[in-house]
């Protein structure tokens, strides 16, 4: 039992190297932070050696989904219609102060905050934030990512448990 | 004082629905009756000597107190002379104006965004209803009467899709 215990952690261990090194954003922005989230996939900030440089045109082939802007109330519903078509498993940076609270936006028209809609693993702070504020981002989700614990996600799991 | 050759016009063929003329700093405002004032836009667009076959945007302003409280403005543009004018017509709290999005096109979203912000209703618009909140917003937000905030702002805004519906368990 110890010895399976010890390969099953091993094993997800490499898992989650592989998903942590590997995370694909989907290509979603929604106002002017959206700007420096390109700018961190230029050559100079360079996205890509931590490799989340492929920005998928579609939901279904993204890992993470990077919440870069206002979030608008009639916007709302789209935003998780994205996130629920994403396959698990999958992560939310929200980026920048807007994302996060609301920002500067206290008013009728704009959510306060992504996570009344979905679940956030990392808030980065700003108005915009630099893009070394998104690298710090997936860097702080990359070392989550790595501390996963076999079995957290249903429906991504070992083949031989029960609750996949 | 420049000539405003469309004003002119306008208080020869419509006498009695031109209010009053004002201009500052070269630009022209042209007050018009509300009953006239699809006659008068139809004829600033299709009037061979003035064409003002542009709507560059369609405002409303609130004031608030005072009769008629609303007014809603438009902004034309004569894209073979390159003039300018402003129409502006006012409007009772519970009148409604001629819609002219027959006329152009583009007034079919503007008047959705007068309508979304003021609740100023365009009487034969084709298809009146917000366009900038969200459908089941209460209140029009750029009255004056409406808190700047809105109500319950920052209130929890829970989504749900419209596939999510079937779902969901009962309570």
């Amino acid at each position: 039992m110890g010895v399976a215990n010890t390969a099953e952690a091993s094993l997800q261990e490499v898992i989650n190297w592989a998903r942590k090194n590997s995370v694909w954003p989907v290509t979603f922005g929604l106002a002017c932070c959206a700007l420096e989230m390109m700018v961190a996939s230029s050559a100079t900030y360079d996205i890509a050696r931590f490799g989340a440089e492929v920005f998928r045109p579609s939901p279904r082939q993204a890992d993470l989904m990077i919440v870069a802007g206002t979030v608008t109330k009639k916007m709302a519903p789209m935003l998780k219609r994205i996130y629920e078509q994403m396959p698990e498993p999958k992560w939310v940076i929200a980026y920048g102060s807007c994302a996060s609270s609301g920002g500067i936006f206290q008013t009728y028209g704009v959510v306060q905050g992504v996570d009344q809609i979905i679940p956030v693993d990392v808030y980065v702070p700003g108005c915009p934030p630099r893009p070394e504020g998104l690298l710090k981002g997936l860097i702080s989700l990359q070392e989550k990512i790595a501390r996963e614990p076999s079995g957290m996600r249903k429906i991504v799991s070992l083949p031989w448990r029960s609750n996949g | 004082m420049v000539r405003c050759m469309a004003c002119d016009l306008l208080k020869e063929k419509f006498p009695e629905a031109v209010r009053g003329v004002e201009e500052f700093r070269g630009e022209t405002t042209v007050t018009v009756d509300k009953g006239q004032l699809r006659a008068v836009l139809k004829f600033l667009k299709e009037s061979e000597t003035l064409l003002y076959d542009l709507l560059v945007d369609v405002a409303g302003v609130d004031s608030g107190s005072g009769s008629p409280r609303f007014k809603v403005v438009y902004l034309l543009h004569s894209m073979k002379f390159n003039h300018r004018l402003r129409i502006a017509t006012g409007v009772a709290e519970d009148a409604e104006l001629d819609t002219v999005s027959d006329i152009w096109k583009a007034a079919d979203w503007l008047e959705r965004e007068v309508y979304d912000m003021f609740g100023i209703r365009f009487s034969d618009h084709p298809d009146l209803r917000r366009i900038l909140l969200t459908d089941d917003f209460v209140g029009y937000p750029l009255r004056k009467d409406f808190p700047l905030k809105g109500v319950d702002f920052d209130k929890p805004f829970p989504v749900c899709l419209e596939e999510e519906k079937g779902n969901q368990v009962d309570a």
